[in-house]
């Protein structure tokens, strides 16, 4: 049984029977009724064709949720629902879906979720675990995502940014129950790219490529936060960077620049450096600034100061920081990190400390606190 | 999507604005108040926010190891938790002001006279996973 080959033929078929006319939860459900037939039957008699039978018996499926909920004064609507043949089937369902399930009418959190059922094909239970939620709440989230778009008309021109967005989070979420997000991501937004030609699209999957190259680098085997600068760089996985490389001077070639593009060059100068100290900050500085030009982050703004204090000196990054707003989170932190290389000790020490009180995260805090103790440790000395 | 800790004080907090005891409340007043928050876990459930909540005992006890088979067991002098905490909901909203407003709506659960307590909850959000990309 081959569950990814499933996995992959959902969006494709839940498309198909919301073309077809019927709701999107109904589609979804028929769908996943399939799917269940198809574990059930396929070992011993697999399909010719996976994707045409799955449509095939997700469609009777509905057909009897469709009858059954309507019972018999609703028997000639049936007669609508009829396949339609002819050329309506040549259309990307798939691409349609993606639309459908980041649509700006629904909130963030429920976009992911109903992404990663719809178009991912995960289960509810999948889910529900990588986002560390009861699996009734989860369930809950996605059907009232459902409900949300079902007045939607599957034939509105999707908006590509709010797509990305949704990829982004999935990727970027740092949990992982039974599923790999930062995989799952990945999976789906080459899916995307492979539908739609689209800069931006190419731009995100680049940069999910070229960290997801570092991933194992990360991390130490207890789990803690592993600097860029100190990662083993052999730990790399130099076959994602050479495809996300790839990716990301195709989508530069197109000369429309985007924010992912921007990141994912940053991310590629970092992936092309053998060692920290060979890294090209000259040219970092200079994408920061394209990337400022694009969207105003402060995020941007803060991570640009590191890169000036990289390629002109502590002085010059603190200088760039001074412009910035020191309640900007991770404000302290690169304060703290300039002023070590600095030379001021004290200053660095206090600031890692009031760093590690505000840090989002475990990780983070952990390793924030070991920088200001490292220094303490060493003003003591 | 983020996790908030709602935590709710036997004492500690600043005073509630409708300040009776709850020993003080008629019977259906407790009722309603108990209803309240059901009610509103249970919406939660149907927005895909609810995490957990549990109601704690105000008994608790102090324990520390102090050497092989003998955990002293202290009640005090110190402030412990079993004077602050008095129980938790763990919700997971799109943005800190969501869980603002949800805390809001909480702390309006109906007291004595059916007023609302406006008691002070604590709003806390969870360290979390990092981020893939931070840079």
């Amino acid at each position: 049984m081959d569950e990814a080959l499933l996995r992959t033929l959902t969006p494709t078929v839940i498309g198909v029977l919301v073309r077809r006319g019927a709701d999107f939860a109904a589609a979804e459900d028929a769908v996943q009724d399939a799917l269940v037939e198809a574990v059930r039957t396929w070992p011993e008699q697999p399909p010719r064709d996976p994707k045409g039978w799955l449509v095939t018996v997700a469609w009777r499926k509905f057909l009897d949720a469709a009858r059954a909920d309507s019972s018999r004064r609703h028997r000639e609507v049936r007669v609508e629902f009829e396949p339609v043949p002819g050329p309506g089937e040549t259309v990307d369902d798939t691409l349609q879906l993606y639309f459908l399930c980041a649509h700006p009418s629904l909130t963030p959190a429920s976009a992911v979720a109903l992404t990663l059922r719809a178009v991912g094909g995960l289960t509810t239970r999948q889910i529900a675990q990588a986002y560390l939620v009861p699996e009734r709440t989860m369930a809950q989230r996605i059907s009232r995502a459902k409900r949300t778009v079902s007045g939607v008309r599957f034939n509105q021109p999707g908006d590509v940014a709010t797509v990305l967005r949704v990829l982004y989070l999935v990727f970027n979420e740092g949990y992982s129950g039974d599923v790999d997000l930062a995989a799952e991501a990945i999976r789906l937004t080459r899916q995307l790219a492979a539908r739609i030609d689209h800069e931006e699209v190419a731009g995100l999957l680049a940069l999910m490529l070229l960290h997801h190259a570092r991933r194992a680098a990360r991390t130490g085997p207890d789990g803690r936060l592993v600097p860029l600068a100190e990662q083993d760089r052999t730990r790399w996985d130099t076959r994602l960077i050479a495809e996300g490389v790839d990716v990301l001077q195709a989508a530069l070639a197109r000369d429309r620049l985007g924010e992912y593009q921007a990141q994912a060059a940053v991310a590629a100068l970092h992936a092309d450096a053998r060692t920290a100290e060979e890294t090209d900050w000259v040219q970092i500085v200079e994408w920061y600034d394209e990337l400022l030009r694009l969207t105003g982050s402060p995020v941007a703004r803060l991570n640009r100061a590191v890169a000036v204090g990289e390629a002109d000196g502590p002085r010059a990054g603190l200088a760039a920081l001074a412009e910035l707003d020191p309640a900007l989170p991770r404000y302290p932190a690169v304060a703290a990190y300039l002023h070590e290389r600095d030379g001021d000790l004290l200053t660095s020490a206090r600031l890692y400390a009031e760093a590690a009180r505000s840090a989002p995260n475990l990780a983070e805090r952990d390793h924030l606190t070991r920088q200001a103790a490292r220094l303490n440790a060493r003003l003591r000395d | 999507m983020a996790k908030y800790l709602l935590l709710k004080h036997y004492r500690g907090a600043p005073a509630a604005v409708n300040d009776v005891p709850m020993d003080r409340w008629t019977p259906e007043e407790v009722s309603a108040h108990i209803q309240y928050m059901q009610d509103f876990a249970a919406r939660l459930e149907t927005t895909g926010e609810f995490v957990d909540g549990q109601a704690l005992s105000p008994e608790g006890t102090f324990v520390r190891y102090d050497g092989e088979g003998r955990p002293p067991v202290t009640d005090g002098p110190f402030a412990e938790t079993k004077d602050l905490i008095a129980g938790w909901m763990v919700i997971d909203v799109d943005s800190y002001e969501r869980a603002l407003e949800l805390a809001g709506e909480l702390s309006a659960a109906p007291g004595a006279g059916g007023k609302p307590i406006h008691e002070w909850l604590e709003l806390r959000p969870f360290l979390t996973e990092p981020p893939t990309i931070t840079e």
